[in-house]
């Protein structure tokens, strides 16, 4: 059934710092050191958005997008920063224990974008398997998302006692075993990492679900995902997939207002009056009911984001759809989303 | 200020190196200390600083950076310890992911060295060699890593690929996998990447790197092993040992027998430099010195730690044993799984045996003899003591340098940055600015050349 987007503000929105590799130009240095990545989400903050997003994957040039947000963290206040840390190569254990880091570091502000690897080159890399299939490396990114937040609940947020008493630094009766065992693997836990102070760090995934394994990609997205970021060239596609996705959800016996459906939308600005028509945009289309925000993948990010922040910005500022301050301090709150309760204290607090 | 000689000066005292080890997950650190009531510090919590939250990373790295140190050191735990089959809850607990922590603690720091402890059999090369690439690019030239392996299935259980790898295989996993990333860390020979082959016992990976070479080359690699295979990998691969040897005429030895296995290697002793973990206790007397180090251990070993030793000593429950009173008259069990995540104990018997002697001799109880036995630390003194003993460590060849472990977070460093560190400068023997901007040049490390892989490649 047809629910259009409630006509919530702020309009979450956010931005990606991926565009091509050297923005157009011969060898850009800034991709291998922390400037140039510094400047955008500066920028990107002083337009009060709420979380950039840093794509990655093992074939692409640069440092890996979570030891780049990792390095910007301290260096920023208040925006959301969320890379892509895939799930085919990479141990899940590392995953969920790098994430909660991020969310420490950065004071409540991590997110984390799965992705999976499906070429043979990245297999290339590690020797360990062959390429997955789609649906497969899917499937696979959802236990990993599954187990992630496991062990962000392993630990509760009260588990550390410091009683003098009795010699403990630990309850260890509020630490718990994850005991996972899925399709693909298994892990044992508990986190080495106390509870992240998110409680579970937002997942954004892209559930744009029209390549391989598309419909896998959009029932992960139902399961685990708290933001789905959905590429669309006109609002009418993204209308759809966010039908499709809270559907799902509901389905799942989650509440649908618990997944924001972001309209991922790819833009160029040459000019201030490009910013003022992205304003128009993603006004009509939010007025609309297309989606719950929008997140800006700029061509260019160096050259589009300037304009984004001093022109886009303060028009959807002045039509009252941005925020100009973040009145809050962690990407959750940012975006509306509540902390959510320690799994393990609320199975306790029910059993009472 | 003094300016401290050249080094290459032959006349010039010999130089130290100090590294600052975030306080560990274990009983050496203490956490229920008592603010100090008058005085510096009165009515802050020192020791209640959070082992967790980012700005006690932050207190400790920017004051060992203060304080001219080469870097800073986080250890590496991938389960959380057990004591008859749970987990253990007596010391710290819980730590952060430690590449995420160094690099965003890379971002306030300059010139400190950011090193890692990372599991080479928990990990893939391809995947690490870029991380860790990936923290000397965001760093100008900081990074480190801590090379260590397990065989233990104990921490597999968290991992897809398990605890299978054999003990025997650990070390030729380790050196095979170091190869790997060397050769992944060198394959940008212009403005763009080479594709790598390398195909070994170990691993089997194909394809290009994602990053030029970094500003050091190579991360400074770090080795803390001490079994022979242990010692002829650091004297392969290594530029810094981490050992335990901190008495001076075992660190002697240790030293002489380091170094001599690098010219096999065509290594100069110089590119090796050993660093012993030490603790220190300073005080404005000799004597305040030492009842404040009493004082400490009491408190890292309370009652129950006490009780706990005991156990993984002799591998039984003790809880109907009393602390406070003698030794447990029965025998140890050397078969004994009842803790897990620890460093097995080779000969238990042998250490009963000796544990009975002591507590006989000066007639200790439980407690007081695991404190005798297990809580030493290493500089005991007035700053000035501390400073000339470190110095004549250095001078006599049982060490290059230090990895200090305060026994408080997050502020544990601040004595010895405060008091030790001039007096060090005075001598001669430490730096009083940073010469150059990279770890290497911190350690005076050569450039990092790649060894030739001597496997199967193509």
């Amino acid at each position: 059934m047809a629910s259009p987007a409630p006509q919530r503000r702020p309009i979450p929105l956010a931005v990606a710092l991926d565009g091509p590799p050297d923005g157009g130009r011969p060898a850009a240095p800034e991709r291998f050191d922390a400037a140039g990545y510094l400047r955008l989400v500066r920028l990107a903050e002083r337009g009060t958005l709420d979380f950039v997003t840093l794509g990655d994957a093992f074939g692409r040039p640069g440092p890996d997008a979570l030891a780049v947000l990792s390095r910007v963290a301290p260096a920023t206040s208040r925006i959301g920063l969320v890379p892509t840390v895939t799930t085919t190569h990479t141990e899940p254990f590392h995953v969920a224990t790098s994430i909660a880091t991020l969310d420490w570091v950065s004071s409540g502000r991590a997110g984390w974008r799965p992705d999976v690897s499906l070429t043979a080159a990245e297999a290339a890399l590690f020797g360990r398997r062959p390429a997955p299939a789609p649906d497969a490396a899917w499937r696979e990114a959802g236990e990993v998302a599954e187990v992630a937040a496991l062990l962000w609940d392993s630990w509760e947020d009260d588990a550390e006692i410091r009683d003098r008493a009795s010699g403990r630094f630990i309850d260890r009766d509020r630490l718990h075993y994850t005991d996972y065992a899925g399709e693909f693997f298994s892990v044992r836990g508990p986190s080495i990492v106390p509870r992240p102070p998110q409680g579970r760090p937002p997942v954004v995934l892209d559930a744009t679900g029209t390549g391989p394994g598309g419909a896998t990609v959009r029932q992960v997205a139902a399961a685990h995902a708290d933001v789905a970021l959905v590429r669309a060239e006109d609002p009418a596609t993204a209308f759809a997939a966010r039908d499709d996705l809270r559907a799902r959800a509901r389905a799942l016996g989650r509440d649908p207002d618990r997944l924001l459906v972001l309209a991922s939308l790819a833009i160029e600005l040459y000019a201030s009056g490009d910013a003022v028509a992205l304003a128009d945009r993603i006004g009509d289309w939010y007025a609309d009911g297309a989606a719950d925000g929008f997140h800006l993948r700029p061509a260019d990010p160096a050259r589009d984001l300037g304009l984004l922040v001093d022109g886009t910005v303060p028009v959807l500022q002045h039509r009252c759809l941005l925020r100009r301050f973040y009145p809050g301090a962690t990407l959750r709150e940012h975006l509306g989303l509540p902390r959510p309760a320690n799994r393990h204290a609320r199975a306790r607090e029910v059993s009472r | 200020m003094t300016t401290a000689p050249h080094p290459s000066d032959p006349s010039a005292p010999r130089q130290l190196h100090l590294a600052a080890h975030f306080p560990g997950v274990n009983n050496t650190t203490v956490w229920d200390d008592a603010p100090p009531a008058t005085g510096r510090g009165a009515g802050r919590h020192p020791s209640l600083g959070s082992q967790i939250r980012f700005d006690s990373f932050v207190h400790l790295a920017r004051t060992a950076e203060r304080g001219l140190f080469d870097f800073f050191f986080l250890a590496e735990g991938l389960r959380l310890r057990e004591h008859k089959g749970r987990i253990h809850d007596l010391d710290v607990v819980g730590r952060p992911e430690s590449l995420t922590v160094l690099t965003a603690l890379a971002a306030v720091t300059d010139r400190l060295g950011l090193a890692a402890t990372v599991n080479a059999t928990f990990n893939e090369p391809y995947e690490l060699a870029r991380r860790l690439s990936s923290l000397d690019h965001l760093s100008d030239g900081r990074a480190a890593w801590n090379v260590v392996t397990t065989s233990d299935a104990f921490t597999g259980e968290n991992f897809r690929r398990g605890g299978y790898l054999d003990r025997a295989d650990r070390y030729t996993r380790a050196a095979e996998f170091v190869a790997a990333a060397r050769r992944l860390w060198d394959s940008w020979r212009g403005p763009a990447p080479e594709p790598v082959r390398h195909r070994g016992a170990h691993f089997d990976l194909a394809g290009p790197f994602t990053l030029p070479r970094s500003p050091q080359g190579h991360p400074v690699i770090i080795q803390a092993g001490d079994s022979p295979e242990g010692r002829d990998f650091a004297a392969a691969t290594a530029d810094v040992i981490f050992t335990r040897h901190s008495g001076l005429d075992a660190g002697r030895a240790f030293y002489a027998d380091v170094k001599g296995r690098l010219a096999a290697h065509g290594r100069r002793p110089d590119d090796l430099k050993i660093m012993p973990g030490v603790t220190f206790v300073l005080g404005d007397t000799a004597a305040e010195a030492q009842e404040h180090a009493a004082e400490i251990r009491r408190r890292q070993i309370s009652p129950q730690n006490a009780l706990l030793a005991a156990e993984q000593l002799w591998g039984v429950d003790l809880s109907a044993y009393d602390p406070d009173g003698p030794l447990p008259d029965i025998d140890p069990d050397p078969h004994s799984e009842l803790a897990q995540g620890r460093v097995k104990i080779a000969d238990p018997a042998a250490v009963v045996a000796k544990w009975r002697a002591l507590s006989q001799a000066k007639g200790l109880s439980l407690r007081e003899t695991v404190i005798e036995t297990t809580g030493r630390q290493s500089f005991v003194g007035t700053p000035r003591t501390v400073a000339a003993e470190m110095t004549e460590f250095v001078r006599a060849r049982a060490a290059d340098g230090f990895i200090l472990v305060p026994h408080l977070t997050p502020d544990g460093l601040d004595p010895f940055v405060d008091r030790v560190v001039p007096l060090l400068q005075e001598r001669g023997v430490f730096r009083t600015e940073y010469a150059g901007g990279t770890l290497r040049s911190h350690l005076g490390l050569p450039e990092a050349v790649t060894p030739v892989w001597q496997g199967e490649a193509s």
